[in-house]
Order: structure tokens, then sequence, then C-alpha cells
């Protein structure tokens, strides 16, 4: 007889008992609160059991996954599975606050004689997306003179005609300025106003050429991401005159660089018939869902039998469960490393490249940190 | 009874019938009819000449006669004597006793003071005729004065009577009554204050929430509980929440939505008094003592004068209402019929508070569906309404006389009449509170406070109107959950807030005490930003001397600036004035005016000496301002008035305070990040997170109702309805309903969403309850508030330091604060505060006579001026208020001495 581990015989029970692989994976939605919410990370947090919970590079390689559900301009949805919610949740982090776009941060108003304030005109302008991708530019701080390198320069002049209807003005009415301001910066007092003959007159911007040469915006204009995004609106002798300097920024800083409309995911719905439900309970259970998660299996002789047809549409209404016994009948879960991620891009780049920059950014950070800690 | 015989009626017989047959009050009546016998009063003469007597002797004229004159003009004078005739009088007072009798022997029949039925308001109408009328008469006297003394001067010659109305003292009687709100009428015993109030323009609510207060008479520091209750008689007439909090709390109430205040009318009492003679009302002349009181008969009384009896008082006041209701007569006369009293009240006066209600004809509702359509197509207007016998009002007395059914369609034959809407109990300000019947009383009051506090619209008008102070809104919104006073009132074209997500979660540990937490992001995408307009004024004044301020243009880079002025006219434009559009910093000048240094004496006008008197922005310090707009106009007394408007934006800060529509306030505890926020799955980030506590303890169901109901409005898009006990009704959605929608929508019917950590990640360990409610911020921000001192300005008398942020003061440590240092011992501490970092100064006291001397610079020596020597003088510090207060004592020849002894 050969030796054998005495563990390694067939009527011993290896790995985690199924309850407890059940908490380790599965987050439970019950009727009043959600229960095993917590991700296991510990390595030794089963090790009682004999069972070994660290995490391994090359399981972790074989088993991660990426799938792409939709992608259109401005959004995407994609499922990553197999990753730890911790690490997914940097990912929506950063997206939110640190992938770095281009917003209007100065605006310099020469003539403003609208009803909306000058500062709620400026809010207003910040909040407009900007179709630029901010890799092209540099970081600019405040002591940093603008140049073609990180400022975008746009202007604004809408006159409303006396007599004339109403004017609404619109995002597309800001002009891209690729040569940089227009507006002189005239010194604070007047005396000197003898312009040195033969140099351009100083402005807000220090351009050394246009941006319009570069071969990335030569055909392919800045332009406000969406037209219509209504700036203000002119009575009729009321005009805007205005420039708007765009820098870079992260939306950690304000909202208005914060490239997503939002990034968010969920994890993967699970749904258990717990036990066979059938005929009348079964078309109960049908017209209970609002999202249409169950169906109806004819077996045939009148006799239906529920099954669980689109888990994923499953919002988490918990309807199927409110009433009595329904519990004992279906459970809710939630796949603990299945994630469905989702990113509405606020337009200045694409969901896709977004999230790889996001990618980006996880992954200086963590250099940054190996070299700190080295 | 000396009365009654003063006033004709001679028998005894006759006044126990005029009061009432009943032995009862003939005995209670006996004391009287028994005086008058031991004093001999048998007819009028006798009863006169009695009372004659007890008048307050006069030192012109004798008493005679005077007793009738008190009698025929003062007594009871609401009642008229024609032709010396005292009967109606005399009647007047006998139903009178009749009455105190009947309440002397039965509580039950005395009248409830507080009763709303018994009360009148008086309106600006009534008190301004009432000035004018004081005003008038007081000008007819000065006039008669001087035509008096015209004539005797002019001795017959004719004078135009023109000549002698001059001046104004109408105007401006009128004037100073309405611009101080003194309301002071010696000719009618009437000294009342407060009785006009500037328009409070704070917010749309404020002002719409002033002009429905009505204020008692009665001072407020009684401790009354009486008039504060709630009272029964004032359903559907005045707010029972809209009351302030404090001393005030019950005695300043508001009117209703539906409540109408008459008015008296204009084409007098006799078409009404006549009438009700037409129909059968026996004129009191007409009567003998006897048939007063008897059984089968009611008085009527009309505007609290007798006119008579009536035998069939229902049919009369059948046929009074029929009447009214056929627009014969008023539509505001009231027909009460008292069972209790026997009498028939019927009302015209002004003051009265009365509704509508829909009449019904035996429960059946007397408004059809073909009446509503008509209304609907605009073909009808709640005029046509009263003017067809549809809907008719009622004052609260009336309104004893009816069965009121809530709603249509109650089976009982009894019902007379119908609501209009159970929510028009309720005042504008309660009328914004969704769901109010479901909160606890008090918060209902604590929101109707809170409303008029709200940021956000004002009036159309807003961006042209120069106030003092005016916060707005940067982008209001219209609540998602409406009631339908919102929709009558306007409140949702003029909003005062915003709907916020708000979680129900504890988050942080900075959202304890209703504090709430806010999410950064919103913040940045505008949520709760306001814009503060101040109001900044310069006069260029007028003097005597002929001379005037003047504007002056600023200096210009390189001028000779000996103040160092010239950083401060950074903003002037040319002629001296900062023009609009402008950024202006504290301490910035907005006006470079110059006053004249001489104004009183006559000068060579073009040789004036002048200084400088420029106004400066005065805001908190590190923060900028706007110059919104300037205005040039001309003052009362046509100087040159300059306005300006400074216009600040501001964004929430920590401290600042919102409030639900619930009375919910709660400051900003913190501002966090939006991807620390939870996030749920549908990628919900919400705007605030209020911590749960502030549910259990408030019982603020409606706050819960109005979250489903805002949820299931954002996400089925239609606005939902929340008006007070509109469910039966539809004025409301019910929570079935509304969770109806949820689940249809994909939500829980519960409205708790399953949410995700921001911060970890992982799934929260409950289902959040979460969703829009409409968030007002208040007009209370921190930077208005926030002050701290190191070192600043004394007061000059004690040297200590100011008092109130105003002035830039000390933070006083008072006397309990001082009483723990004292307890804990803490001496260092304590002297520290209270002397070197107050008022420390040093003194030189003599240690043979006590008192202080002084240190002499020139011969640096400390001298003594009592003892005339320098020996014995010692330095000693103390509070410069102590000092003081030694010299105070000695200009009051009280010596105080200061024994020193050696510091051990």
């Amino acid at each position: 007889m050969p030796k054998v581990s005495a563990l390694n015989m067939p009527d011993v029970p290896m790995g985690l008992p199924s309850h407890m692989e059940l908490q380790r994976t599965r987050v439970s939605c019950d009727k009043d609160a959600p229960t095993h919410t917590e991700n296991v990370q510990a390595s030794g947090a089963y090790a009682s059991v004999g069972v070994d919970n660290s995490l391994r590079l090359d399981q972790f390689r074989k088993n991660f996954r990426v799938t792409v559900v939709r992608l259109t301009e401005d959004d995407m949805e994609f499922d990553m599975i197999g990753i730890d919610p911790s690490i997914a949740n940097a990912f929506r982090r950063i997206l939110i606050s640190e992938v770095p776009t281009m917003a209007i941060e100065k605006v310099f108003i020469a003539n403003s004689t609208t009803l909306v304030q000058d500062e709620v005109l400026a809010h207003r302008l910040g909040l407009i997306p900007i179709k630029a991708d901010p890799r092209l530019f540099e970081w600019k701080d405040d002591n940093k003179v603008s140049n073609e390198k990180n400022t975008i320069v746009f202007k604004l002049h809408a006159k409303c005609q006396r007599g004339g209807p109403r004017l609404t003005v619109k995002s597309d009415q800001l002009k891209w300025l690729p040569n940089g301001s227009e507006f002189i910066d005239e010194p604070t007092t007047a005396t000197d106003s003898t312009p040195a003959t033969g140099s351009t007159p100083k402005t807000f911007t220090n351009f050394d050429h246009s941006q319009a040469s570069l071969p990335e915006f030569a055909n392919n204009p800045i332009v406000p991401k969406h037209p219509d995004i209504i700036i203000s609106k002119l009575g009729p002798g009321q005009e805007i005159e205005l420039e708007a300097h765009a820098v870079k920024g992260i939306g950690k800083t304000h909202a208005k660089w914060s490239p997503v409309s939002t990034a968010w995911y969920r994890m993967l719905p699970e749904v258990v018939l717990l036990q066979d439900i059938k005929d009348e309970l079964a078309e109960e259970l049908v017209k209970k869902c609002p999202a249409k998660v169950f169906d109806i299996e004819d077996l045939g002789k009148g006799k239906m039998k529920a099954t669980v047809a689109r888990p994923r549409s499953c919002t988490l209404c918990r309807e199927c469960i409110r009433e009595e016994n329904w519990e004992e009948r279906v459970s809710l879960r939630r796949v603990k490393d299945h994630f469905i991620f989702t990113i509405e891009s606020a337009g200045q780049l694409p969901p896709q490249e977004l999230f790889t920059e996001a990618v980006k950014i996880l992954e200086k950070k963590c250099k940054g940190l190996l070299d700190e800690l080295s | 009874m000396v009365v009654m015989k003063a006033m004709g009626i001679e028998s005894d017989q006759e006044v126990v019938q005029m009061v009432g047959r009943d032995p009862r009050y003939g005995f209670m009546l006996l004391p009287s009819i028994q005086e008058c016998a031991n004093d001999d009063i048998f007819n009028q003469k006798q009863a006169l000449e009695f009372l004659d007597k007890k008048l307050k002797p006069s030192l012109y004229s004798s008493n005679e006669g005077k007793a009738f004159g008190v009698l025929r003009d003062f007594f009871l004078a609401n009642v008229p004597v024609r032709e010396l005739n005292f009967r109606p009088k005399a009647i007047y007072a006998a139903v009178m006793m009749r009455r105190m009798m009947d309440a002397m022997l039965n509580k039950d029949a005395i009248d409830d003071k507080d009763y709303v039925g018994n009360k009148r308001l008086e309106l600006s109408g009534q008190l301004i005729s009432l000035l004018f009328e004081d005003l008038f008469k007081t000008m007819n006297e000065e006039v008669k004065k001087r035509i008096d003394l015209g004539l005797r001067k002019s001795a017959g010659r004719s004078l135009p009577i023109e000549n002698f109305i001059t001046g104004d003292s109408i105007t401006q009687g009128l004037e100073r009554a309405i611009s101080t709100g003194n309301w002071d009428l010696r000719r009618f015993k009437m000294h009342k204050k407060g009785m006009t109030q500037v328009l409070a323009r704070l917010s749309f609510i404020a002002a719409v929430g002033q002009m429905t207060r009505v204020k008692p008479q009665f001072e407020k520091s009684r401790k009354v509980s009486g008039p504060r209750a709630l009272q029964p008689s004032q359903w559907g007439m005045l707010c029972p929440c809209d009351t302030p909090e404090g001393e005030a709390c019950g005695l300043v109430k508001n009117l209703a939505l539906m409540t109408h205040v008459t008015t008296d009318q204009e084409e007098g009492l006799s078409p009404l008094i006549s009438l009700c003679h037409s129909l059968g009302v026996e004129s009191l002349e007409l009567l003998s003592a006897e048939e007063i009181h008897t059984s089968n008969s009611f008085l009527v009384i009309f505007n609290g004068i007798i006119l008579g009896k009536h035998r069939q008082p229902q049919r009369f006041a059948t046929s009074m209402r029929k009447l009214r209701r056929a627009g014969k007569i008023g539509e505001f006369v009231s027909v009460y019929v008292n069972e209790k009293q026997r009498c028939v009240y019927i009302a015209s006066d002004g003051g009265r508070v009365c509704r509508p209600l829909v009449i019904a004809d035996k429960g059946v509702s007397r408004v059809k569906e073909h009446h509503m359509q008509e209304l609907r197509d605009g073909v009808r207007t709640f005029r046509d309404f009263v003017r067809d016998g549809l809907i008719e009002y009622l004052d609260v007395n009336e309104q004893n006389n009816t069965l009121i059914a809530l709603y249509e369609g109650e089976p009982k034959e009894e019902i007379t009449h119908i609501e209009i809407e159970p929510l028009t109990i309720l005042g504008v300000c309660a009328g914004l509170i969704p769901y109010p019947h479901h909160n606890q009383s008090p918060r209902n009051t604590y929101q109707c406070a809170m409303g008029k506090q709200a940021m956000g619209n004002i009036a159309y008008n807003q961006l042209s109107r120069m106030d003092s102070l005016l916060y707005l809104l940067v982008y209001p919104q219209r609540p998602l959950l409406t009631t339908k006073t919102i929709e009558l009132v306007g409140y949702d074209k003029l909003g005062a807030g915003q709907n916020a997500t708000v979680a129900v979660m504890s988050y942080s540990g900075y959202d304890i005490e209703d504090a709430i937490v806010m999410n950064k992001s919103s913040l940045d995408r505008g949520f709760g930003r306001c814009i503060v307009l101040k109001k900044g004024v310069s006069t260029l004044q007028r003097y005597a001397n002929n001379t005037q301020d003047r504007i002056c243009k600023p200096l210009k880079k390189g001028e000779t600036d000996r103040k160092g002025d010239i950083e401060k006219m950074r903003i002037l434009d040319e002629d001296g004035i900062a023009s609009p559009g402008e950024t202006i910093r504290p301490f910035d000048m907005y006006v470079n005016k110059e006053v004249p240094v001489n104004t009183k004496d006559p000068v060579d006008l073009q040789n004036v000496g002048f200084k400088s008197a420029f106004q400066t922005y005065k805001g908190a310090k590190g923060e900028t301002a706007v110059i919104d707009r300037v205005a040039l106009s001309s003052d009362v007394n046509n100087n040159l008035c300059i306005k300006f408007q400074f216009r600040e934006t501001r964004r929430p800060e920590l401290g600042d305070k919102f409030s639900s529509r619930h009375g919910q306030k709660g400051v900003c505890g913190t501002i966090v990040q939006q991807e620390d926020f939870p996030f749920s799955e549908r990628g919900i980030c919400p705007d605030l997170i209020m911590n749960p506590h502030g549910f259990p303890s408030r019982m603020t169901i409606g706050k819960m109702i109005e979250l489903l109901g805002g949820k299931a409005g954002v996400s089925c898009g239609r606005f939902h309805y929340g008006s007070a006990f509109g469910e039966p009704s539809g004025q409301a959605d019910t929570v079935e309903a509304i969770s109806k929608t949820l689940v249809d929508k994909g939500f829980s019917y519960n409205g708790k969403d399953f949410l995700y950590s921001g911060i970890t990640g992982s799934p929260l360990q409950a289902y959040i309850f979460m969703g829009p409610i409409y968030y007002q911020k208040l007009k209370h921000m921190v930077l208005d508030k926030m002050h701290a001192r190191g070192r600043g300005p004394r007061v000059m008398l004690t040297r200590q330091p100011t008092e109130g942020r105003s002035r830039d003061g000390g933070l006083r440590l008072g006397e309990m604060e001082r009483d723990c240092l004292i307890a804990y011992g803490a001496s260092m501490l304590m002297y520290e505060r209270l002397m070197l970092s107050s008022d420390p100064f040093e003194i030189q006291v003599c240690r043979t006579c006590g008192l202080l001397g002084y240190y002499n610079h020139k011969l640096k020596i400390t001298v003594c001026s009592s003892c005339k020597n320098s020996e014995n003088v010692s330095k000693i510090k103390l509070p410069y208020a102590c000092k003081l207060l030694f010299q105070e004592l000695q200009s009051m020849n009280i010596v105080p001495r200061l024994k020193l002894t050696e510091a051990s």
C-alpha cells in the first residue's frame, strides 16, 4: 500500500466548506441588509481550516479577465473579473479625481452686460468640457507664464442687437485662439502708453508659435465638446466679450477637471433559486421582478418552472424577496470579484483611453511608492 | 336699577320684564330694587339727581343735568338715541344684565374671550381713516382758531376761507405715523407702536409671510397660556403652524390660505336694517317689555345693535342667506343663529375673518363637474362661483350653524357645506412643507420660521433692486415634491432651495448634532452657491453756507501721495467713483469724496478748503467683492446720491447653515471629495449625507416621504405632490403609489439602495435610504460670523478690549468662566486673562497715605502729590479699570487707600 497523506484521502473534505466559500466569494443581499460585504484578504484567514488565502500572481494572471460589453463615443461598460474591490475602486477613484484634463480656469472679461454675474459666467464656462487631449499639454503653475504648451485660449464675443430678439449664447460660440490671447495686458496706469514700435503689444499669454501649426491640432481644431451648452442669454443691447484660458488640472482640485461624468462599478449580480419554483409561484415571481430577471420554462403538461434568465439586469430592488417566505426560495447575491465597470466620459477623452490613463497613473503611483521604499 | 330709572323705565316691574321673568333673575335684581327704594329713587328725575351727585364735582359748572348727558352720549354709545328716546338703550342694558346673570347662574354661558368669532382685525384702511379723522379734526380746530383770530382783526370784511387752510399738517401727520409706525391719536385714546413695518425682502416667502401676519394688541410679556393656545374656532381662518417661537409664540398669528378679512360696508347699514324689518323682524319700539323675551322668539342683533325680535328665527336666517347667495346683499354679511342665547346675529362690519366654502344641498355639492370644466376652460372664475351661489364666504360665527364635510360624497343629510380643499387650513409658509400632516407639529412651526431665512429668489425685479442686503442663490430650483400651495403662491417660480440627493447614513463622524456632510464635486458644480449683495451709499451734502461736498479724481501714479492713498484708489474711475465690474478688496476706496472744512460761516466759494472723506469697502479680510452696479440718483433733499452695490459670490463652506423643509436645520460639518462618497449600483453619488439620528426624536415622517416622492419623481419624470391632508383628494401622492413607481423603475419599494463605499470599494453593510430632498441654504453663513482677535482696538475709558465682532472686539472671559478658573485654582492663568491680556497699568502708590502718586519724567522720580514727597512710593501693576474706580471714588469724596505689604 503506497504511502499517502491522510489529507489526500478522497472522503476528507478539502478546501473551504461550501458555506464559507460562499461567504468568501459572494455578498448575500438579504431582505434587511447585505451581509458578508467585506473582502477577506489576509493570507492566513483560513489557515485554521487548512486553506491558503494568499494571492498568487500567476493565479491572478490566469484568472484576471477584462471583457468590454459596450463601447460608444462617450461611455463604456466592461467586466473586470478576478480582481480585488480595492483595486477596482482605485481605478474608479483615479478616473474621477486624478486623470488630468483641460478646463477653463481664468476668464478675462472685457465687457459683460448680461444678467449673469461675472463670477457665475466664469463658473459656467469652467464647467464646459473642452475637447482637447490633455496629454499634449504641460502643467501650468501659478507663477509660470502662459504659453502655447500649457494654455488654450478661447474668445467669446456675442452681442444682441437692439430691437432684435433675445439671443442665447451657446458653447459653440467659444472660438479657439491658436495664437494666444488678443487682449493687451496694459500696465495698471495708462501713462506710458507709447507702444514700442516693431514689437507686438504684450498680451496675457506668451505664445511662441500658433497652436494651429502643431500637427495634432492642424486638422482638429480645439472646440468645446458639446456645441449646445447654454452659457448665457442676452437681451437686446447686451453684450459679452471675454477671453477664457484653459489649463491642465485634475478633478481633485475642482470637479471641472474631472474627465468623467461619473465612473462606477457594480458587482455581478447572481440570482439563485434555492428551491424549484413551479406553476403559480413561478408566474408570481416573474411578475414581481421589474427588471425581468426571471423567465418561465415550460415543462409540458401545463407544468411550469421559473428560471433565472437575466441575472445581470438585477437592480437589487429586492422585490422578489420582499414578501414572506420568499427569502427561502430566492437568494440574491453579488460576486465579489466580478466588476461591471461603467465609465461615462465627459468628452475630453474617449472612455477606453481614460481607463488606460487611470491604469498608468496607478502604475506611476505604485512605482513612486516602491522608489520611496527602496 | 338706578340707571334704568334714569333712562325712563320707572317701573320696577317693567325692568324685571325686560330682563326676563325667570324668578331667578328677579331674585338677583332684588337688592338693587331694594336700594332704589331705600334711597327714595322712584322716578327718572330722582334717579338723575342721584347720579348727578355721584359724578366727580367739577370746578366750573354744577353737575346738574350732567348725568343725563353721560347717559345720552357715553353710556352704550353704540346704541343711537333718537329724540331722547332711551328705550333702545334701556333694553340693551337689560339684555346685557340678563346675559350677565345667565353667566352667574350657569358657567357655560360665559363667552370664551379667545373665541375668534368675537375678534376683529384692524386693517390698514380702518387705521388710516382713523388717523385721517384725527388729523382732519385737528386741522379744523386750528383753522377755526385762525379764522376767529382773523375775524377779530378784520372786523367784518369777508375772508376767503382758503387763506386759512394752510400748511400740510395732514400730510406731515400721515407721513410721520406711517414712517415711525406710531399711531398716537389722543382723540381716540390710541397709542399704538409698530403699526407699520418695512416689508422684509429677505426672501420671497418672508415677504409673502409678512403680509399675512396678524399681530395682537396686548403686550407679549404676560405669561398667559389662554390666548397663545390653539383655538378650535381658528380652523381654516388662521394657520395652526405659523407662529414665531419665544415670547410672541401663539400671539402672533398668520392668516390661512383662503382667509378673507371683511371691510366696512360702503353703502351704509340702513338698507340691511330695513331688509330685516321687511323679513319680519318686529321693531323694538313696537314691543312691550314683556314681549321681548317670549319663549317662541329670538332677538335680532345687527352689528351689535338690537333691532327687534323674530318669531321664526330659522326661517329668517334662511331667507337672509338666500338673499346673500343671490347676491342681493353683500357676500360677507353673516347670519348666525345662536340657540343658546336665543339670538340671531347679523354682522356686516369690517375686520371679521371669513373663508369660502362650497355650498351643499343635503350633502350634495352645488359645484358640479360642468362648473369645474368651465373653470378649467377659463370661462368661469372664482368670483363667478360666488356670484352664482355655489360658493359662499362664512365667518367664524356662521360656521357654527353649519355642518361642513371635508370631502364630497359623505352620505349625511345634514351637511350644508363642503370644504374647498383641506390644505387651506394652513397658511403660506406652512403650505410649502410637503406632507406636513405626517410631521410632528413643532417641526412645521420651525420650518415656518426657517423658510423665511432661506436664500433664493426674492422677486422678479431682484436684479434691478437696490436693497441694503440681498441674498440670492445662483441656481435656484423648483422643488421636486411640490404642494398645491407652492403653485398658488408662485414658489415654483421663485424657489429658494435646491433638490439635493441625500443619503441618510452616518459618515466620518463630522455629522454629529445634525451636521451634514457635503460632496465637494456637487459644490464645484454649483450646489448651494449664493450671491450676497450689499449696498453702500454716498450723498453729496449741500451746506448752509452754499458749500457742497465734491468728488475728486483719483491720484495718478507718480503724483505726490502723502497718506498712501494711491493703493486704495486702485479701482476708481476718472470721475472718482468706482466703476461696475471692478473687483474690490477691503479698505479699497469706492468714492473719493471731499467735504468742505468750513460748513457754517459764509466763505468765498472760489476758495474753499476741503478735507478728504472717502468711503472704503468694509468686508471680510481676504475676501473680495465685485461692484455690481452704481446708481446716481437724488435723495429727498435733492442732493446727489450715489448708490453702490457690492456683490460677493460664495460657495458653501464649513459651518454654513442648511435646512430641509421640515424644520431640520444643520450646518455643513465637512466637505468630502466625490470619490470618497458612497455610490449606488447606478452610479448615483449623493450630494449630501445626513445623519439618521435626526429622525427618531424629530419624527419628521414627511421628510422621509418627501425623499421617496422625490426619488419616484426623478425616475418617472413627473413632479409629485405632497399637499397637506391631500391624500384622499389626490392632492398628495400616497406612499403606496410612490412605492409602486419606485419598484417599476427598479428601486426598492422602501427607497433604500445598495451602496458601495467610496473608500474601500466594498458594499456597505446596510441598505441606505437615499433620494432627493429639497434643501434650503439659510442666510446664516460662517463668513459673516467668524471672528478672532489677537490684538486690537481698546475702549478709551477703561482701556479694555472692545466688544463685538463689528468692532474687532476681544472674546470675553466671563464671570462663569472666571468661577471655573477660581475653582480650579489656575491663578496664573486668571492673572494673565483678567489683567495682562486686558488692561494692565502701572501706578505709583504712596505707602504712607495709600493714595496714587505719579512719575515725574523730568526729574525721574516718583512723587506722591498728597504727601508732597517722593519717599515711600512704590510701583504696582493693576488693571486700568481698577485705577479708574479709585479715581471715580475719589471724585465722590470717598478715599480709597491702598495698603501695601511686602510680597512674601
